[in-house]
């Protein structure tokens, strides 16, 4: 009986209210493994935003890669950490001018592909009918290609093109034709989640206000359902990374400046000659980034998303 | 079930189509004109009407629109003679060396078929049989080993795999032959890159598969088994293996038609004459028939991949129904 009162005391103070967002972070905090990663994510992105700050500023060091800081093919030394290249460049500027495009490149290319999946996923689940079939359409049909010949196909046919006075070369075409490609995956899963949700009780509430099917989507749906495309993407970053790399060996990335795809390329040739220290360098780069964003994207779904925990 | 044959048939026609669609889009329209490409840029005008002419390039895209009725040039336009040509499989010489495409199919579709099979033979029962471990030692260190291996294996790029592959094993250690000779047997020139495939797939499909068991032994079944004093083993082999290859079978079938594909890169890497070095040096010419070829075929055969699936799941299962 007393217990009940006690009970009921306490139900009368105010409970503060946590968002979805703020209690998982909260449960990321704790887990030391995962922080590390996002560490790890932050520093790459910090050196893709610290060359193109350099780039932009005309600063010289590390965007001066295309200087020679030694003699060809320097295994790795104190002046040179990483070693040098056949032209006696430093790999390890090569590989921090690297990190830079190969960033962007995944960067853009999931913007591009939220950009496009999202709003068709909601249209198509919201409004269903005809709008639906011809989505469905789109995406089955682009689905129904095996994915690596549909991104070699978008590259192939854009590259070099102008279209509106814009040359598209290098990695403007790579992540063109990943995110005009990869966009299938994340329409399909918001399409299924909006068809989950619009007959939910605050749908109705809001339409029974008199919102329009916009601003019910918008602004009550989309941003239900938002972490499932960020949970998405911390774990299609790494395949936009992998994607480059193949793009870029089989020519059709960037050519002129270093990526991790063009590095690789590079010293293909390099390696059965024993200077394996540049490939070496561009797969550590390429590991350590995937490492991070795999367990961190994880992490993240656990904690954002309990349902779709894996173990 | 006739009815749900008859119908998912029909939807697979709309599906065609848009592959038909994109492809042509893709290789007519946004690729631009090509006669120069062919011809050379020092070509005279007669030879690139020739060319034009021999290659259907002189024909409008859809309609043309000097002419009176602007639709009576669409029956032989470009778009028409592209959904022609794909519907009777005709995809015409290559542009390099005049070769009929068919029987560049033909040829590759050998060696890559001796290439992949064998790789998603060894994939699948090496990472199911590994998942099974994992199961069994779920949230022991092996556990946590194992699932690591495979977070490692998933984050190295598939280049790094096949060139350090090449160079240890084959170029320093000299246990495989570097690189495809005619003398060589299939399975001499084809171990290395089989093995390399599967030290590169194991990763990512473990990782599936390990889901999959995991998601099984949740089930009530499970419990009940247990709780009639099974051992482990018996639960995990007899009852969850055998409740798990839905999902596993899916996983399989899906993945045939892409190996009518061949490998680009370990066939790239390791010169096999396959259908993906077939790709690699029509990208490299800019062929764009041999890839278009290549979009069509393989859509058309994991549309029909997928209709087998799906018939197969109906006639399993009676509560599929097609809505």
């Amino acid at each position: 009986m007393t217990d009940s009162i006690q009970t009921t005391k306490n139900l009368q103070k105010p409970i503060k209210g946590r968002s979805l967002w703020i209690d998982a972070i909260g449960r990321l905090r704790k887990r030391k493994l995962a922080m590390i990663c996002f560490g790890i994510i932050l520093f790459y992105v910090f050196i893709a935003c610290y060359v193109q700050v350099a780039e932009w500023t005309g600063s010289s060091w590390p965007t001066n890669w295309d200087e020679s800081t030694g003699q060809k093919y320097e295994s790795p030394n104190a002046q040179n950490i990483f070693g040098t290249d056949i032209f006696g460049y430093s790999i390890l500027r090569k590989v921090l001018y690297g990190t830079k495009i190969s960033l962007q490149v995944a960067f853009f290319a999931s913007i591009l592909s939220i950009l496009i999946g999202v709003p068709m996923g909601a249209a198509a689940g919201y409004f269903g009918g005809f709008i639906d079939d011809v989505i469905v359409w789109i995406y089955s049909t682009l689905s129904s290609i095996p994915y690596i010949l549909l991104i070699l196909a978008f590259a192939l046919v854009l590259k070099d093109k102008t279209p509106f006075g814009f040359k598209l070369a290098g990695a403007t075409t790579v992540y063109l034709a990943i995110g005009l490609t990869s966009w299938v995956g994340i329409c399909r899963l918001i399409r299924g989640e909006i068809l989950k949700r619009k007959e939910s009780e605050y749908v109705l509430a809001a339409r029974a206000m008199g919102c329009s099917g916009g601003r019910i989507i918008f602004k009550h749906l989309l941003p239900n359902t938002f972490h499932i495309v960020i949970i998405t993407f911390s774990l299609r970053f790494m395949s936009f990374i992998h994607a480059e790399v193949i793009l870029s060996f089989l020519g059709l990335g960037e050519k002129d400046k270093p990526s991790w795809g063009a590095m690789i390329d590079s010293a293909r040739l390099d390696l059965p000659k024993g200077y394996w220290w540049e490939m070496t360098a561009a797969t550590l780069a390429i590991l350590i980034i995937s490492l991070a964003l795999n367990i961190f994207g994880d992490a993240l779904r656990d904690c954002l998303d309990p349902k779709l925990r894996t173990d | 079930m006739l009815s749900y044959i008859i119908r998912r048939l029909l939807y697979t026609i709309p599906i065609v189509f848009g592959v038909m669609l994109v492809t042509f889009l893709l290789f007519n329209v946004v690729r631009g004109d090509i006669t120069d490409q062919i011809a050379g840029k020092a070509a005279s005008a007669e030879t690139r009407a020739e060319i034009q002419e021999a290659y259907g390039l002189d024909k409008p895209l859809f309609f043309d629109f000097k002419q009176s009725p602007f639709t009576k040039a669409f029956w032989n336009s470009q778009f028409v003679n592209h959904l022609f040509s794909a519907a009777t499989f005709d995809f015409g010489s290559s542009y390099k060396d005049r070769e009929l495409i068919w029987d560049k199919i033909k040829r590759g579709a050998g060696p890559s078929l001796a290439l992949t099979v064998p790789m998603l033979i060894g994939t699948v029962v090496i990472s199911i049989s590994l998942s099974l471990v994992v199961a069994y030692f779920r949230g022991r260190w092996m556990d946590y080993i194992l699932v690591l291996i495979s977070i490692v294996g998933m984050s190295l790029p598939f280049l790094s795999f096949i060139l350090f592959g090449q160079y240890f094993l084959a170029f320093k250690w000299g246990l495989f032959p570097v690189y495809f000779w005619p003398d060589l047997s299939v399975w001499q020139y084809t171990a290395l890159p089989i093995l390399i495939g599967i030290a590169a797939g194991i990763g990512g499909n473990l990782r599936f598969y390990r889901t999959v068991m995991l998601d099984e032994l949740r089930n009530d079944y499970v419990r009940t088994a247990y709780a009639k004093g099974l051992s482990s083993r018996q639960v995990l082999f007899k009852h969850v293996l055998k409740n798990a290859m839905i999902p596993i079978i899916t996983q399989v079938v899906l993945a045939i038609p892409f190996l009518f594909l061949g490998s680009l890169l370990l066939e790239r890497f390791f010169g096999i004459p396959g259908l993906g070095y077939l790709m690699i040096d029509a990208i490299g010419s800019r062929d764009y028939k041999i890839i278009n070829a290549m979009v069509y075929i393989s859509a058309i055969l994991f549309v029909v991949f997928n209709l087998i699936t799906d018939i197969c799941y109906a006639w399993v299962d009676p509560r599929v129904k097609f809505d």
